[in-house]
């Protein structure tokens, strides 16, 4: 029983940490720039079909990953400078047409370039199989997500807390008036922060490539969670998308292990299977619209 | 545009005239060809679409017009392509989809317009009894028989303690009752998952604690490739013995996750070393044309068009007498890959069902191997509740 | 100008069948009727967007209700339209009246996000009732029984659903006039300053939001008819967007933005589908021009000027 938990909460922790890579870019841009992204999934589906074509290339995972970074930091930079620019000063609506057109022309694009059908992205031969791990087996590819995840936030950590950039960033979440007045160049630290959330997206779509499907429109379902991770983190906040995203992970994975096996002495097991998922995301939304109510600055506010 | 203006003009004109033979047959061809569940689609049309080559690209005769759409394994998206199908392109045979519960969507505005539709795969329990429909025929299997192979199989080894796991959709509940019409020991635990879902960490956590002596799964397309490859990753393949129909075990989860196959036993009532004539041919065609070995579905996709084809002949090309294509449909004159096919009552088939084992061939590939024979001419379950004539 | 323009729309659409017909396109009947009901649900959202001045983004969680409420009705055996359609329209002003009462405590961004996330719970909901299809969602085994048109014939179909659009645009128009729709206009204005005079500004946004939300749940009852299927989808987020797209492409706040923006979504969609098959990135390269070059949208590009 233990055993299990421990393996729950494992599998939990994976997810989590994939969905902070996400919901960091993402709450950076929706902090700093106050602007609505629709698009930031279908950087994270880049990422995936650039590892894929990258790892079909050289044959390695691991530069495959990095084809996948360098790929999309230079498309975000690019989209950034060239699209997304405009539409800061503009209001909310003018942010959801463009982005949603985005997320149509990027499906479309990766449509016509790779296909329909789902494209071959595996883990590492290496890392395919089982390592001991408190006392039993679990995929080692899994303890490697893990790894990377936590490594990529004590950086994002060190970034934000310590460097002068990321004091900027800090400071452009806070307030960005006040930002430009003191003199930092605006623009170019905004194509920075873009690029850099293009890049955590191209990681988590990268390793998470080999457990789902590397396919057209997986960036939607996964940008709805990171939305929810940001609001209940609190829109601007690093550290909050880390608790926000550990939070919704953990919840997400028990609605898919316990409550099934929680409801299964009350249903079937077709209709208990079908609303442990179901239940859990309801709760997850529950809980964002909760913060929302009440915390509506999140758990960790990032403005002053 | 225009052609088909045309096209519907002519067919307005052929309706008011008495059953005259058409002068060409249309076919809709609706299927999953995109998401995890594509490459079982993009089989089934590529095998649709040989035999339409072998055939001069004519059914019965007639020169044919096959249009290709992806239902996106949505109910929606099928919905609208078969109301075009019938509506706008008033085709004369509609084929091609996968997954049950899409047929279910759309299968009684189907039969409603008085449109055959003959199945290359989704086989509903629904279908094939209370709700058995003469316009429905389904050319592959009744989805439960599959897994009843697998489930005298691990019967007869022996096995004591088994878990299964199928997806929560019309296809995954006829698995679970199929296997478990002839698998009389213990299910430990019976896993439904979610249609479409690619991450089975928490089921396999699962797995791993109830203990299992062997574990039966059926995970159509791009599922199965993500369970199998996450269940040797968590270790599970040293101690539980893993079961399959053949759904899960062909050639495209094959050349996904490759030698950790090798070993897995499952059912299927086709394979591509079945020895007749027709086989042969279209094994060493598809490989020939497409440069992979053909799976169940393509094979199914091939019998399709074959069905139609003798259909057409034999009602003498006269499309619009509905009765004489029903009876030529029932006859089922036509020469499958599997060797004989008859239909039952019900507009199944009744056929063999056979014992098959990954293994690597005489060429090094890692590939299927027929050994055996579980079922002689079997029937599925529920023609008795088809109250067809 | 408007004078001209509203009867030769109305005639327009009570033409455009018999040139269908004429022409061998019947089917397209159906297409035209589907666009309709997408407009009328962007109307519903224009009203709560443009004139409420409220960013809704879970506008489809009442046009999926709407669907779902006329197809358990049917399930059940109970067929008529004018029963079931105003009881779709009930459940969904319901359903807007919860979700309002809680979110329109709320501003901007977080209202945006709540709205969304209220969608999400009702979609998965939706989604968990596996005795009404779950995913699969539920089939109707026919349309809707209306006692002077055979409802199963589109071309029928298809002049109720006009007659339907043009009382939605009717009413929403004489509301503009009203005083509902000047307070409206005024809290669109400055929400404060309206406050400060004594309008009880939160209810009547929360007015304004039901009322939007019940005629999205008409809008869903005539799709469960036109598609003969309440799916979840109709209840998920990115159909919302595809609602909020449509707004702004027709231009928010005019008075028929809903009608041109599903109009030239859908037409675009549909005519670049049987030119090409990448039709999705021509109409994602159309709505980024859109929205870079024409912020008031289609309406705005025609009108010069600004409606209300």
């Amino acid at each position: 029983m233990l055993q299990l938990f421990l393996e729950q909460a494992l599998n939990g922790l994976q997810f989590g940490l994939m969905l902070f890579l996400l919901a960091a870019g993402l709450t950076l841009v929706f902090g700093i720039m106050d602007m609505i992204n629709l698009s930031h999934g279908s950087l994270y589906m880049g990422g995936a079909y650039l590892a894929a074509a990258a790892v079909e290339r050289t044959g390695s995972f691991a530069l495959g990953v990095l084809g996948a970074v360098a790929g999309m930091i230079v498309v975000g930079a690019l989209l950034e400078r060239l699209v997304l620019r405009r539409f800061y000063q503009r209001d909310h609506l003018a942010q959801v047409l463009a982005t949603f057109a985005l997320i149509l022309i990027a499906n479309e694009t990766v449509r016509i370039v790779w296909g329909p059908q789902p494209v071959m992205l595996n883990a590492p031969e290496a890392l395919s199989g089982p390592v001991e791990v408190f006392g039993f087996s679990y995929p080692a590819y899994r303890l490697l997500i893990i790894g990377v995840g936590l490594g990529v936030a004590a950086l994002l950590y060190v970034l934000v807390a310590k460097t002068r950039v990321g004091m900027w960033v800090r400071a452009g979440a806070a307030n960005r008036e006040m930002t430009e007045a003191m003199g930092v160049n605006v623009p170019r630290l905004f194509t920075a922060i873009f690029a850099l959330g293009a890049a955590l997206c191209a990681v988590a779509g990268a390793l998470l490539g080999p457990l789902l499907a590397v396919q057209v429109g997986m960036g939607e379902n996964i940008l709805i969670l990171a939305f929810v991770v940001i609001v209940i983190g609190g829109i601007g906040s690093i550290r909050g998308a880390l608790v926000g995203a550990l939070l919704v992970g953990g919840v997400d994975t028990l609605g898919r292990a316990l409550l099934p096996t929680l409801l299964r002495s009350l249903a079937s097991n077709e209709v208990a299977s079908n609303l442990g998922p179901a239940l859990a995301s309801i709760l997850i939304y529950a809980l964002m619209a909760a913060v929302l109510f009440w915390k509506p600055q999140g758990l960790f506010p990032a403005r002053a | 545009m225009h052609n088909a203006l045309r096209a519907a003009a002519l067919a307005a004109c052929l309706a008011a005239l008495p059953a005259l033979a058409a002068d060409k047959v249309k076919v809709g061809f609706v299927s999953t060809l995109s998401g995890p569940g594509a490459g079982l689609g993009v089989d089934i049309r590529d095998g649709f679409q040989l035999a339409m080559k072998h055939l001069g690209g004519k059914l019965g005769g007639l020169p044919a017009e096959v249009i290709v759409a992806d239902d996106q394994q949505s109910p929606d998206t099928t919905k609208q392509v078969a109301d075009r199908f019938v509506k706008k392109d008033k085709v004369d045979f509609m084929t091609g989809i996968v997954f049950s519960n899409l047929m279910l969507a759309v299968g009684k505005p189907v039969f409603d317009s008085k449109t055959f539709y003959i199945s290359a795969n989704a086989g509903p329990s629904q279908l094939a009894g209370a709700d058995c429909n003469p316009f429905f025929f389904n050319v592959a299997w009744q989805n439960d028989n599959l897994h009843e192979a697998v489930g005298k199989y691990v019967q007869d080894q022996g096995l004591k303690n088994v878990i299964l796991v199928a997806p929560n959709y019309p296809g995954g509940k006829d698995a679970m009752t199929g296997f478990k019409r002839f698998y009389k020991g213990h299910v430990a635990d019976e896993i439904y998952t979610k249609l479409g879902q690619l991450d089975y960490a928490a089921e396999l956590a699962q797995v791993r604690a109830a203990k299992p002596d062997a574990l039966f799964f059926f995970l159509p397309g791009g599922m199965g490739i993500n369970f199998v490859k996450q269940f040797v990753a968590a270790g599970l393949s040293k101690d539980v013995r893993l079961f399959a129909p053949g759904f899960s075990a062909d050639e495209d989860v094959i050349k996904a996750v490759g030698a950790p196959m090798l070993g897995l036993f499952n059912s299927s009532h086709w394979a591509h070393d079945l020895d007749n004539a027709q086989n042969k041919r279209f094994v060493t065609d598809f490989r020939k044309e497409y440069g992979r070995t053909p799976s169940l579905y393509a094979s199914q996709g091939y019998d399709a068009a074959l069905l139609m084809d003798a259909a057409v002949r034999d009602s003498k090309g006269r499309l619009d007498d509905k009765a004489a294509v029903r009876k030529a449909l029932e006859a089922a004159k036509f020469q499958s890959v599997r060797g004989a096919f008859r239909f039952n009552a019900n507009h199944y088939p009744v056929q063999d069902y056979y014992l098959r084992l990954i293994r690597t061939d005489a060429e090094g590939r890692v590939t299927n191997k027929l050994m055996g024979t579980i079922f002689s001419k079997h029937a599925d379950a529920y023609v008795g509740e088809c109250k067809m004539k | 100008m408007k004078r001209i323009a509203e009867p030769a729309l109305l005639a327009a659409a009570l033409v455009l069948p018999f040139v269908l017909g004429a022409t061998g396109n019947e089917f397209y009947v159906g297409v035209a009727t589907r666009i309709l009901i997408f407009a009328l649900a962007a109307t519903a959202l224009n009203f709560i967007v443009g004139y409420g001045g409220m960013v809704a983004f879970g506008h489809a969680a009442f046009f999926g209700l709407g669907a779902y409420t006329v197809a358990i009705l049917m399930n059940h055996g109970i067929t008529a339209a004018w029963l079931t359609w105003p009881a779709a329209a009930a459940v969904a002003a319901v359903a807007s009246l919860g979700v309002g009462l809680i979110s329109l405590r709320t501003r901007g961004v977080y209202f945006i996000m709540i709205t969304l996330a209220f969608a999400q719970m009702l979609f998965y909901l939706v989604v968990s009732l596996k005795a009404y299809g779950g995913d699969d969602g539920l089939p109707l085994a026919s349309r809707s029984a209306l006692p002077a048109l055979d409802l199963a014939d589109d071309l029928h179909f298809y002049f109720a659903v006009v007659a339907l659009l043009a009382a939605a645009l009717a009413l929403f128009a004489r509301i503009d006039a009203a005083r509902f729709g000047r307070a409206l206009a005024g809290i669109r204005q400055n929400e404060t300053r309206m406050e400060a005079l004594g309008y009880p500004v939160f209810r009547l946004k929360l007015a304004c939001f039901v009322i939007g939300g019940a005629v999205a749940g008409l809008a869903g009852a005539l799709m469960a008819n036109q598609t003969g299927l309440a799916s979840p989808n109709l209840l998920y987020w990115t159909q919302s967007g595809m609602l909020l797209v449509m707004v702004i492409l027709g231009g928010v706040g005019s008075r028929y933005g809903g009608l041109l923006g599903a109009l030239v979504l859908l037409g675009l969609e549909e005519w670049l589908a049987a030119i090409t098959e990448h039709s999705a990135l021509w109409v994602g390269v159309a709505l980024l021009l859109v929205a870079s070059f024409a912020p008031r949208g289609i309406a705005g590009l025609l009108a010069g000027r600004r409606n209300g």
